[in-house]
């Protein structure tokens, strides 16, 4: 074998060895690759929002993001929990999960017959944005949801029209019953986006800013502004009670916390996929 | 063929050995289910080294969220946690050790912890200035409850929030106490 067969075979044996380690590596993105729902282009902008960023600052900007269209579901998740078996209800460590984690479902991989388009719940925050990472995701910030969740059939911001205000409030309003709904049944919204309300509560990536009020910066023991005002928060559109609802049940939750009613979808950087 | 199997050895080893070495720290089989060191944490200390929420496993550590460009309630944090020790027997204080995690990874560079280990005096061989990438630091913060947000000005809003953890990285207190020692803090600390 002259010097150049050799180094020529040196290459190509390189070539195959790297690209089978890239395949492993990202052999959980390509198993997941078509499973994933196909996430809306949202083009961002600025908005009023109901928590201010700071007290003289009523608007949030957001920018240009993609959302899944639906809620992650059970299916969905059964996959994950199999590729990564440190998130089965039996092997995940408590401190990520609360004891509710999953338990709903027939076994550790496997959910109840029949309710695999039904959206997931009793998911913890660790869990829900270890999902979206293994879909090199994450989770939507609160102001991405919230500009989302703005938005009617029609209009990016239908939160002044009484009508669809109440069409959202008669979901609070009704009795929640044993069963979910399956994801993708409700009209897709301004963006293309389906199950924002009436459906689950959902997961947000900055949950530990829930509760922080803009003005108890540096200023005493941040933890007493922070009880005593927690009732005070500077919430701006009072009227949109929707939101503040949405914004209670978050806040009341910790990143172990499980509950049957709270799921998730996830959310990309628009530039990060063409 | 042996000499096929050669090359097969020579490439995969590097490439598994790369493939174990990017894998987060930290976690390990024998950690207790309440252990916070499960959390497969990327940090780098103010001397550019990378380790893991686990830096002191098998001492009893202090740990806390801060950010160096703040001017009010995180010098207050360095001067709570010194009080602290100093209430401590010079043998407690020996074992003690103090790891502090930054909020704002993109300002606290390495550099920039160093900078203030320097200005701060801090004696870097009991304590570390760390930072983590944003999901490291959410999910820090959410392990020790800590409610933060970035305000528009680039500031942070958060909660102090000094935590004790037990050798084997399970939460055994913590305190939002500023400005003096928390008695409850201290108590866990004496025994």
């Amino acid at each position: 074998m002259n010097r150049r067969a050799k180094s020529t075979r040196a290459a190509s044996v390189w070539t195959a060895m790297t690209c089978l380690a890239l395949a492993a590596l990202f052999q959980d993105d390509l198993a997941h690759a078509d499973a994933a729902p196909q996430r809306a282009r949202v083009p961002g902008g600025t908005f009023a929002t109901v928590l201010p960023p700071a007290n003289d600052i009523k608007t949030a900007t957001v920018r240009p993001f993609e959302l899944d269209r639906t809620p992650v579901t059970n299916a969905d998740f059964a996959r994950f929990v199999t590729a990564h078996p440190e998130w089965q209800r039996d092997r995940v460590a408590r401190v990520f999960a609360d004891q509710s984690y999953l338990l709903h479902w027939a076994g550790p991989s496997r959910p109840a017959a029949g309710t695999g388009n039904q959206p997931v719940t009793q998911v913890s925050w660790f869990a829900a944005n270890a999902y979206c990472e293994a879909q090199g995701a994450r989770l939507p910030t609160w102001y991405e949801w919230e500009l989302v969740g703005a938005a009617s059939k029609d209009l990016a911001d239908a939160r002044a029209d009484p009508a669809w205000r109440q069409s959202i409030l008669d979901w609070y309003a009704k009795p929640a019953g044993n069963t979910l709904p399956e994801v993708g049944r409700t009209e897709p919204n301004f963006y293309g986006v389906r199950d924002i309300h009436g459906m689950v509560w959902e997961w947000v990536l900055d949950l530990g800013s829930m509760m922080v009020s803009a003005d108890n910066r540096e200023q005493g023991d941040p933890n007493v502004s922070k009880f005593c005002g927690s009732g005070a928060l500077s919430f701006e559109e009072k009227e949109n009670y929707a939101m503040l609802m949405r914004i209670a049940t978050l806040s009341s939750m910790q990143a172990s916390y499980t509950s049957s009613t709270m799921g998730f979808r996830c959310a990309a950087d628009a530039a990060a996929k063409p | 063929m042996k000499r096929a199997f050669l090359i097969l050895a020579v490439v995969l080893v590097p490439i598994l050995g790369l493939l174990a070495w990017t894998t987060p720290l930290a976690a390990r089989e024998s950690d207790t289910p309440t252990s916070l060191y499960q959390l497969q944490a990327a940090l780098t200390n103010q001397d550019g080294k990378s380790h893991g929420l686990d830096v002191y496993r098998g001492h009893p550590v202090l740990i806390t969220l801060f950010y160096s460009s703040c001017q009010a309630t995180c010098p207050l944090i360095v001067d709570t946690l010194r009080v602290t020790e100093r209430e401590l027997t010079a043998a407690q204080r020996s074992q003690l050790r103090v790891l502090m995690i930054s909020i704002d990874p993109e300002r606290d560079t390495p550099a920039a912890l160093h900078e203030m280990a320097n200005s701060r005096h801090i004696d870097t061989s009991r304590w570390t200035l760390a930072r983590g990438d944003a999901s490291t630091v959410r999910n820090v913060a959410a392990l020790l409850n800590v409610q933060y947000r970035q305000l528009p000005s680039g500031e942070f809003s958060h909660s102090t929030v000094i935590a004790l953890l037990s050798p084997t990285g399970e939460l055994e207190t913590s305190s939002s106490t500023l400005g003096h020692a928390d008695a409850a803090l201290l108590d866990r600390l004496r025994k």
